[in-house]
């Protein structure tokens, strides 16, 4: 024993400032990573989440337009003639800006079937857009079903690629949990390229629905949110009102070129749709589904959730408020603008208080 | 070395001593060894003339440039140092970018096995290219299920293109093109035998033939005599369906699972770059190589480590698989018994240095003394390549004093009990329960299947049906349908639903299990009269729905309901809630007429862990006996 040597006072050293730093490693460790247990679920708490991409002007020479063409007219006309009665694309994009358009691509559906955004109408907000001087134009949705499909064969693919668009599909990673704090919608995954950009234009398809009953601009933000979308439905009303909370668009262009009247909101089948022939463009996503319901012979007030926007002030179902103007476009006339609605005497006291009510929800907003 | 240890004796040799070729320059003694004494009569006769070679001298401590220098340098040929004839050197390098590049080729195919989408795309989907071409050059894919269906199903014949390439090279397949080979190949290279190191004496033996590799030919046997009883059973152990299988179900989907986690880490920082080079770099990824969400497959697992298995096994014999276990490359065999292709030796120039067998791949016996196994070769040129003394020539029409056939000395007992365990497989697995009677309600298969007979003749367990569906929703069958369906596809609705838009499983079905179906044939026609494909019919669990029995509105299922009209149709109730107050609600039913079976409702149920719809396979349209309804039912209409 004797024998050996002993270890030296330094070595020593070393080794208790060894283990030292080891134990108080461990220690520091432990403190970063304690975790007390227990059990408790985040509560629901605080502000109300919301991407307004709104244009802050107090309204322009009309805030709702009206295209309605007959068989032969294209797409491109009926949009063109709406956007350009709200003042030009000018009027919601800047040079520079990164837009992202929000069709309906939820369902692997042909364009004849009327379950997606017609493919030339997003094709030609793509162009309005670039032309405006837009830096980038996104066109993405979250759809229902395999995503690639309906893509592809929406035809909205290939006709917002030729456009110029950026076509981005949904995957996993683009969405991020947040809280959106609505009434019955709290924390979900919220798809990012949505809500990270600086202009959103909504280009929904209108539609029936059976719960719902119409569906159209409200309804098409069901595609900002990721995760397990189907227990919306048990509070769709709320949930969609909840969503119109959340997201604003700066502009809203309603495909109601084909329109599907029933099976909604798939459909499946050419005779389930209509030619109606009219795009609808406006700054009040309310509006746009108050007026669009009227396509399947729908009533704003058989639609919970318009009341429910209202009493939120996201906007008015009285879209005669909004200066509406209609283009009646036809292939051997030249396209002829009017008010869509002129007020006669006994309504006019009625207007004025909607109009009063409208501003006034513009400013609470 | 050091010096006070012995040199281990070489038995097959029965000499003491190093031979110095096998152990290379840097393992060389430092002085020559001489073969001092020969200890018995060595079961190789010819040619025990070991002449003696001098090993060259290494300097005492080679530097690190020095060292490279000698990695990268021109080995010197030992023994006589013969060179190796140009063109041979040539093939042996044009097996190599061979291997290469089907390796290459089979993972691009298996990657590019499913549907992306694109701009370029139109209303109808289809596979641009045969990306299951692998399996259709497959001669014992086509041989099973020609001898079990009785058909040679479309493109299989594509497969007499790799008879005639064997009847007349031998076995290139296994050397020069099978994925799986190539990866055997690999792994023995890198997981050499722990005893041995490489190059070593223990290398030379493990690649000298031995008796278990007759095992394949018995498995040949009892595979083919399923066959012929009526099961395509024998797709289990085919090496194609192997790659396809577990590269596609197991190794893919882990790499993506590890990919995603690894990035979700770094977006998960708050570091704005961080996250943003994360984002970037999913983004190319998904662009090309991994699918946009993760895929999970049913018990997995299993397909998994069995790979992991098979590969770890190259440890202890290398080319585990091609040589012990491969049907396909005893198919093979067979076929190359004959093969115009082959070598000649010139034993009495042999000096027993076995060079040739460091590197052989198929265990066939090229050294000298012995007689070449044609049957076992894979013609990789290694040992001709390797052969200093001018012994082996790979040549047209050899003379065959020198060659035999390892399936000449098949034990005859051995082949008949194979044969019967191959004929007893049919009935001991249909008579325990599975699909003759008290059928799995569960057993959905893919849209176009044929009837289940019929299918267990033609399903060849390749996975690319499961490896194609955009949804995820075709699964290996564990259990489900029985020992006989082991791995055979099966639709799980909760994990993904039939798309019925989509035909894709039919259109990479190599062998017609899943027939090549038309969109139209999919979802019928009212105009032709055409009768869409049932997969099954779903049914509601009343207790768990949310109209049916806690008075709340859902009906997602009748939103995703993809005919029409919808097969799920509502029916509007005022029912109470606890409190007497009256709730609206839609309560859905399904119409088992207009149902196709496809899961949709079952996906998007929102009661999430067990749905309160679900499909079972009963309405099938290829079952007779299969059915419900007395009207629509196939069987009362043919």
């Amino acid at each position: 024993m004797s024998a050996e040597p002993r270890p030296t006072r330094r070595e020593l050293l070393l080794r208790g400032g060894k283990a030292l730093a080891v134990l108080g490693g461990s220690a520091a460790a432990a403190r970063l990573a304690y975790d007390r247990g227990g059990w408790s679920v985040g509560a629901a708490a605080g502000v109300r989440e919301v991407r307004d991409y709104r244009r802050q002007d107090h309204g322009g020479p009309c805030d709702f337009a009206v295209a309605r063409g007959d068989a032969t007219t294209t797409p491109a006309a009926l949009v063109e003639h709406a956007v350009a009665a709200l003042g030009e694309m000018r009027r919601f994009v800047s040079r520079g800006d990164v837009v992202v358009i929000k069709p309906n691509i939820g369902w692997d559906r042909t364009p004849l079937q009327a379950a997606n955004t017609n493919p030339e109408l997003v094709a030609t907000v793509v162009r309005l857009a670039l032309d405006a001087g837009a830096r980038k134009v996104i066109v993405t949705d979250a759809s229902c079903n395999d995503p690639g499909r309906c893509f592809q064969r929406s035809g909205i693919w290939a006709r917002a690629h030729a456009a110029g668009a950026e076509v981005m599909l949904p995957a996993e990673h683009r969405f991020r949990t947040m809280r959106l704090g609505g009434e019955v919608l709290d924390e979900w995954p919220v798809y990012r390229t949505l809500i990270e950009a600086d202009k959103v234009i909504n280009c929904p398809v209108a539609k029936h629905h059976n719960l719902a009953k119409y569906t159209a601009a409200m309804k098409n933000w069901y595609g900002t949110l990721g995760g397990r979308r189907n227990r919306l439905h048990q509070s769709i009303d709320r949930s969609i009102a909840d969503l119109a909370t959340f997201m604003r668009p700066t502009l809203t262009v309603v495909d109601g070129i084909r329109v599907l009247m029933r099976n909604g909101p798939q459909g499946g089948n050419v005779d389930d749709t209509q030619r109606m022939n009219t795009v609808i463009a406006t700054v009040d996503q309310v509006a746009a589904d108050a007026f669009g319901c009227t396509l399947i012979g729908q009533r704003p007030e058989n639609l919970p959730y318009l009341r429910m926007a209202e009493e939120r002030h996201l906007g008015t179902s009285q879209w005669q408020t909004l200066r509406p103007r209609e283009i009646a476009l036809a292939n051997d006339v030249a396209p002829e603008t009017r008010a869509l609605w002129v007020p006669d005497g006994r309504d006019a006291a009625e207007v004025s208080y909607a109009l009063h009510v409208a501003q006034r929800a513009r400013v609470l907003a | 070395m050091s010096a006070g240890e012995l040199p281990q004796p070489i038995p097959w040799l029965g000499v003491v001593g190093v031979v110095p070729s096998l152990d290379g320059v840097s393992a060389a003694p430092a002085t020559p060894v001489v073969h001092t004494a020969v200890l018995e009569a060595p079961a190789v006769t010819l040619a025990s003339t070991a002449t003696t070679t001098a090993a060259p001298a290494t300097a005492a401590a080679p530097g690190f440039v020095a060292r490279l220098r000698a990695r990268f340098a021109p080995r010197k040929r030992p023994g006589s140092g013969l060179p190796a004839r140009k063109i041979i050197v040539a093939l042996r390098n044009a097996r190599r970018v061979s291997q290469a590049g089907f390796l290459g080729l089979f993972v691009f195919l298996l990657v590019r096995t499913e549907f992306r989408g694109g701009f370029a795309g139109g209303a109808t989907v289809r596979m641009p290219y045969p990306v299951e071409g692998f399996l259709l050059a497959d001669p014992f894919v086509a041989l099973i299920t020609f001898l079990a269906s009785h058909a040679v199903y479309r493109a299989l014949w594509w497969s007499l293109a790799m008879v005639a390439l064997t009847l007349v090279f031998g076995r290139v397949f296994c050397g020069w093109i099978c994925p799986f080979g190539t990866l055997h190949h690999f792994f023995a290279w890198l997981l050499p035998n722990p005893k041995s190191g490489t190059g070593g004496v223990r290398r030379v033996r493990a690649n000298m033939t031995h008796g278990y590799q007759d095992a394949k030919y018995y498995l040949l046997g009892a595979f083919l005599v399923a066959a012929v009883c009526g099961s395509a059973i024998g797709g289990l152990f085919d090496p194609i369906c192997i790659c396809v299988r577990a590269i596609g179900l197991a190794v893919l989907p882990a790499v993506s699972y590890v990919t995603s986690r690894g990035l979700d880490h770094v977006s998960h920082t708050n570091v704005h770059a961080l996250q943003i080079g994360s984002d970037a770099t999913r983004d190319a990824l998904v662009a090309t190589v991994l699918q946009p969400k993760q895929y999970f497959f049913h018990q997995t697992w299993v397909i998994g480590g069995l790979l992991f298995a098979v590969l770890l096994a190259n440890r202890w014999i290398p080319r585990f698989w091609c040589r012990v276990l491969c049907p396909l490359g005893a198919t093979l065999g067979l076929l190359a018994r004959n093969a115009l292709f082959g070598m000649e030796k010139d034993h009495s120039r042999c000096t027993d240095c076995n060079l040739c067998l460091v590197d052989c791949q198929g265990a066939d016996s090229p050294q000298g003394g012995v007689k070449w196994k044609q049957d076992e070769c894979h013609m990789c040129m290694n040992c001709e390549t390797a052969c200093p003394e001018d012994v082996i020539k790979f040549r047209f029409l050899p003379n065959r004093r020198s060659t035999t056939l390892a399936q000449d000395g098949l034990d005859r007992r051995k082949v008949l009990v194979a044969a019967a365990t191959g004929a007893a497989v049919l009935p001991l697995a249909r008579t325990s329960d599975t699909l003759d009677s008290n059928y799995y309600d569960r057993l959905i298969r893919p849209p176009g299947s044929v009837p289940e007979r019929d299918f267990m003749e033609r399903c060849i367990r390749c996975a690319e049906c499961m490896k194609v569906c955009p949804n995820n929703a075709l699964h290996p069958a564990f259990l489900e349908s029985g020992i006989e369906g082991f791995w055979t596809p099966i639709l799980i609705p909760r994990i993904g639903y039939c798309e019925p838009t989509c035909v894709l499983c039919g259109q990479v079905c190599p062998t017609g299990a899943i027939q090549k179906i038309t969109e139209e044939q999919k979802l019928g026609s009212a105009v032709r009269h055409v009768d869409p494909i049932k997969i099954g019919t779903a049914f509601y669990d009343h207790g768990r729905c949310l109209p049916w029995s806690m008075a709340t509105p859902c009906i997602v299922c009748e939103e995703f309901c993809p005919t029409s009209p919808k097969s799920i149709w509502v029916e509007e109730i005022d029912v109470p809630d606890r409190n007497g107050q009256m709730v609206h609600v839609q309560r859905p039913h399904v119409d088992p007429q207009l149902c196709i079976g496809c899961g949709a409702c079952e996906k998007v149920c929102p009661v999430q862990d067990r749905p309160a719809v679900y499909v079972t396979s009963v309405g099938e349209s290829r079952s007779r006996s299969n059915v419900i309804l007395l009207e629509t039912s196939n069987y009362n209409r043919r």
